[in-house]
């Protein structure tokens, strides 16, 4: 559960196996909503059957800020396949979201 | 939090303006400058520059806070991890662990690190106000330590939204009651780096830490403290073994004690000098001279008196080692060795280039505060006077202030330089003592002797003469000065002087021998004399008598023999009558 030390990004067996995303968003607020909305859509266009989402409300588990150091909301980490990578902000731009997490975009 | 004034302890700060509550920091010295600590409720910037005790004000605030005034607190650090803040503070005997498990602290280390984070998109930082939230209500938290908050602004690339979230991070903690310490980085030319002190108006406190002469001084200033009346200097303060302390000018308040008591000084002739009885207990005494005129042998004296009377001393040396001056006084007769073993004297010895003048102060303090002593003696201060001049005075206040306070009577020993300026005194402290003896040396007939004499003390009516010093092997003596067509003979000097003097009487009394005999002579003479005019006299007088009596005889024979001559005239008369 603890931050692993940065590595450089770009690891080319990244695409390979599941994706594990949480993403962290606090209470039903319009960024979080409108964050859900984005991921929903860039994983059914690029990551058909490759994740598994966990949404977490921060409101209701508090406790999980701290272990999975939180601080920006909305917070997308991706959790496998290691490194661990954050992405922040209500994952409007596709094209950042995907290098953000090191996927090559199935669509082209 | 609705629970926020339950158990605050909070003191006002002072009768003027009591609509202000403060919350003590436990900070020794902190608390008296402010007048209560910190406002209560309220966020408070400790800045600085690096090293200069920000996180360690803010932990002591923190932990003081948890443990002696029953505040839970929250540390919210994002530069170093919990485990590090623990180790940090270990060694002022803090144990974080063991305060958390007591849900007493709450220490949440918030990591940033920009290099795995990409944004896109808008965000705000409800993250940290979930993990503050949760933290501060976990524990019941009424103290929350951000340090250092500004950590954000590099993990960030949005300084809009992270000045709207700071602003919206104070709100959201004044809005709770919690008394807040942020510490901040100092910029060039402003107090903090991203300019916090805009959304935190309500005290700024600007620690600093500088280099004098090799030797660092830490300083803090209470750069503004909203609605309430606060000390505006900039107090010297300390972080050592017992934490963070500010030293406190308490010589703004000039109501000590003042004792009748007397006490001994340890020399009897000394003691007779002052009214018979010594100095006044909780006074000062200043004992200056130049090298060797026994300053450290009278304050040797006055400790081993202390300790038969069975009182504390401590001694604090900055020149000799413990073992040298016992070794030294015992030339004096004094055995030092023996209070040290029971416990009633204590020695330190260390040099004054060893700290700063704060650290020495502080030292002062401590070993007060352990000792709890009757008498302190510190030989020499002069050693401390490298520094400014008016730090030394204001550092010497405080001490005198503080052993004043206490009733402890404390002397001081300080070298004079060379004659000429011997009643000055260095740095003007002989105005802040009650006492000042002064030591001189008399070099005269190629000797050197002691002199002493008692150039002040305050409240009793004390000798004027100069006595000699003598040092032997029973102690210290002090023999009344010769003093004879001005000078003050001493040594060699007295002793010819006394049979200078003594030849002269002695002269002066055949002298007068010789005129009473010459007196004697003339005397007779004279009588004699006398007794010739006296009898010249008298035999005046009678042949005085007997020229009167013959004069009396011959008149008296004068007028019988008219009255012989009338009867005959009287006859020719009538005959004349008939005639016409």
């Amino acid at each position: 559960m603890k931050a692993k030390p940065p590595k450089a990004q770009g690891t080319g067996n990244a695409t390979d196996g599941v994706l594990e995303l949480r993403l962290y968003v606090a209470g039903q607020t319009p960024k979080s909503l409108i964050a859900l909305k984005n991921l929903k859509k860039i994983c059914e266009e690029h990551l058909q059957g490759r994740y598994r989402l966990h949404v977490i409300d921060l409101v209701k588990t508090p406790q999980l800020a701290q272990d999975d150091q939180i601080l920006a909301i909305p917070t997308l980490v991706r959790n496998l396949p290691q490194p661990m990578r954050k992405i922040i902000g209500d994952l409007s731009d596709t094209q950042r979201v995907l290098v953000g997490l090191d996927v090559r975009s199935q669509a082209k | 939090m609705a629970r926020a004034s339950k158990r605050t302890k909070t003191v006002v700060a002072s009768r003027a303006f009591p609509q202000l509550k403060k919350s003590p920091s436990g900070i020794a010295g902190f608390d008296e400058i402010t007048g209560g600590g910190l406002p209560a409720g309220r966020p408070t910037i400790v800045c600085g520059g690096p090293g200069c005790g920000k996180t360690m004000f803010a932990m002591e605030f923190l932990i003081r806070g948890a443990t002696e005034f029953g505040e839970p607190g929250v540390l919210l650090t994002f530069e170093e991890t919990g485990e590090e803040m623990s180790r940090n503070v270990e060694s002022l005997g803090f144990n974080l662990q063991s305060l958390a498990d007591k849900k007493k602290l709450f220490v949440d280390y918030v990591r940033i690190e920009p290099s795995e984070i990409q944004e896109t998109g808008e965000y705000d930082l409800e993250g940290l106000f979930v993990r503050l939230q949760h933290a501060v209500e976990s524990v019941g938290a009424k103290r929350v330590v951000l340090d250092t908050v500004e950590a954000i602004f590099s993990g960030f690339g949005n300084p809009g939204m992270l000045r709207a979230e700071i602003r919206r991070l104070f709100r959201w903690l004044k809005d709770r009651g919690l008394t807040t310490v942020i510490t901040a980085e100092r910029g060039e030319g402003t107090l903090t780096r991203y300019g916090l002190e805009e959304y935190v108006s309500d005290c700024v406190v600007s620690l600093d830490h500088r280099v004098n002469d090799q030797i660092s001084t830490r300083r803090m200033r209470i750069v503004k403290y909203r609605g309430s009346p606060h000390g505006t200097d900039e107090y010297p303060f300390l972080i050592d073994k017992k934490g963070f302390s500010v030293l406190p000018l308490s010589s703004i308040r000039l109501d000590h004690k003042v004792s009748q008591d007397r006490i001994s000084s340890g020399i009897k002739d000394l003691d007779v000098m002052l009214e018979g009885r010594g100095f006044y207990k909780g006074s000062s005494i200043l004992v200056s001279g130049t090298s060797g005129s026994g300053k450290s042998t009278l304050a040797a004296h006055f400790a081993n008196e202390t300790c038969r009377s069975g009182r504390r001393a401590l001694y604090i040396a900055f020149e000799e080692s413990s073992a040298q001056v016992t070794r030294n006084m015992r030339s004096v007769g004094i055995n030092l060795g023996q209070y040290i073993k029971k416990g009633l004297l204590e020695f330190h010895a260390w040099r004054p280039s060893q700290h700063g003048l704060e650290m020495h102060l502080l030292r002062i303090h401590d070993l007060v505060d352990d000792f709890n002593p009757q008498v302190v003696v510190i030989d020499p201060i002069t050693n401390l006077i490298g520094a400014n001049p008016n730090e030394v005075h204001a550092m010497l206040m405080r001490l005198l202030d503080f052993l004043k306070d206490r009733q402890i009577t404390a002397m001081f020993t300080t070298l004079t330089a060379n004659r000429g300026a011997e009643e000055q005194t260095e740095i003007g402290i002989s105005s802040l003592t009650d006492t000042w003896i002064l030591l001189r040396d008399l070099e005269l007939n190629g000797e050197r002797n002691r002199c002493l004499y008692v150039l002040k003390s305050r409240g009793m009516a004390h000798s004027n003469q100069i006595r000699e010093f003598v040092l032997s092997r029973t102690g210290v003596r002090l023999l009344p000065a010769y003093v004879g067509s001005g000078t003050v003979y001493t040594g060699s000097a007295r002793l010819a002087q006394e049979a200078r003097e003594k030849a002269e009487s002695l002269r002066e009394q055949q002298q007068l021998e010789e005129k009473r005999k010459e007196f004697f002579v003339r005397r007779s003479v004279l009588e004699s004399q006398i007794a010739a005019l006296r009898s010249e006299l008298s035999s005046g007088e009678s042949e005085f008598a007997r020229l009167t009596r013959q004069r009396n005889e011959r008149q008296q024979r004068l007028s019988l023999d008219r009255e012989e001559m009338g009867k005959i005239r009287g006859v020719a008369q009538d005959n004349r009558g008939l005639n016409s």
